[in-house]
């Protein structure tokens, strides 16, 4: 399974969504089905997405958010799982593309290579709906499964260590910053 | 224990007068009454984290919400931040309200306490970051004010060090 299908497979859902993710191959080959205003790539910090979507979520209850998480950025941040389970944001979905690798640094294997189970460690930090997946197909009805439901999801997918050709796109991160920001205004103000 | 309970109240109350609707945080002795207040306050959002540095990505969110955060954090726990207030909060020009403990300075009796204090002025300079003593009860809400409305306007982490002066009374 590549990462990039599975950005396309629910590409069309994220249009109403506030949408996180983290950096290098999960920015850019989302960046390149198309980019919006409704979309933040945290290009450094590794592992601060996700906090940066509870941030959103506890503050937007009803909008629905996205992260876009890495097994690499993840095992940096595992504390925010148990974070994010304390508060349980029911809008929020946080999928996690587990390639085993950090890919965009030379693909070194991480942990998750050597038989970490980040399913489980959600599953136990608390997060109420947790799901496991290997397919595009399953990976599309999993997701639109946590949007239409009302609960905390973790979707980790199992997917391919390959990414774009380049990581390095033309959105500057401040503008890509100030935009995000002033088009969450303007949803307030409908 | 000897933490004041009327600072810890006025720096509260000063917070909630600057329209800081989240707090984040990570308890520690002299923190211990503004995260209760906080934990009371049925107005405010307060996220418990299990390490502080998730508290710049929590604040980015308020701020990109539109909602004015600040995060209450050991001087320790600004230590343990810093790749996230340099790669997320300067990078990406977000303001940030950092009130810090500042422990291990002059009358810290833990020895553990003591290495921290001794650099986190020296950080604090060498990343840039402006900042300022809360150390008088009769200040405190001006320069709270002054530190929230200068973050806000250059879109920067500003820290404001709590100190023994304000947060302690000796037995």
């Amino acid at each position: 399974m590549l990462r990039l299908d599975c950005l396309r497979s629910i590409y069309s859902e994220l249009e109403n969504c506030l949408v996180v993710t983290i950096m290098g191959a999960v920015a850019a080959e989302l960046q390149s089905l198309g980019h919006r205003p409704n979309f933040f790539y945290l290009q450094h910090a590794m592992g601060l997405a996700s906090s940066t979507g509870l941030g959103l979520a506890l503050c937007l209850p009803d909008q629905r958010v996205i992260v876009i998480d890495g097994d690499g950025s993840l095992l940096m941040n595992l504390g925010s799982l148990s974070t994010m389970a304390r508060y349980r944001p029911r809008k929020l979905v946080h999928i996690v593309f587990d390639n085993e690798s950090l890919l965009s640094v030379g693909g070194f294997p991480t942990a998750t290579s050597t038989g970490t189970d980040l399913e489980g460690i959600a599953r136990a930090s608390g997060v109420p709906r947790v799901v496991t997946v290997h397919s595009v197909q399953t990976f599309k009805g999993a997701v639109i499964e946590a949007m239409n439901g009302a609960e905390l999801t973790t979707i980790v997918a199992k997917v391919e260590a390959k990414g774009p050709a380049a990581y390095v796109t033309d959105l500057s991160l401040l503008e890509n910053r100030f935009q995000f920001r002033r088009h969450i205004q303007s949803l307030k103000k409908r | 224990m000897p933490v004041s309970i009327v600072n810890s109240r006025t720096i509260y109350d000063a917070l909630k007068e600057c329209d800081i609707r989240l707090v984040s945080a990570l308890p520690e002795t002299w923190l211990v009454h503004l995260i209760r207040a906080a934990e009371d306050d049925p107005e405010m959002i307060l996220v418990r984290l299990a390490k502080e540095e998730e508290g710049v990505g929590v604040s980015a969110g308020a701020h990109f919400a539109g909602i004015k955060s600040a995060m209450l954090m050991q001087n320790h726990g600004f230590l343990a931040s810093i790749n996230g207030i340099v790669s997320f909060a300067h990078l990406y020009k977000i303001p940030l309200l950092m009130l810090i403990s500042y422990r291990g300075s002059f009358g810290e009796r833990d020895p553990w306490q003591t290495q921290g204090g001794n650099v986190t002025e020296p950080v604090l300079r060498a990343l840039g970051i402006p900042y300022t003593f809360l150390d008088a009860a009769e200040t405190v809400k001006k320069r709270i004010r002054q530190a929230q409305t200068l973050a806000e306007s250059s879109l920067q982490p500003v820290a404001l060090l709590l100190t023994r002066d304000l947060m302690w009374e000796e037995q």
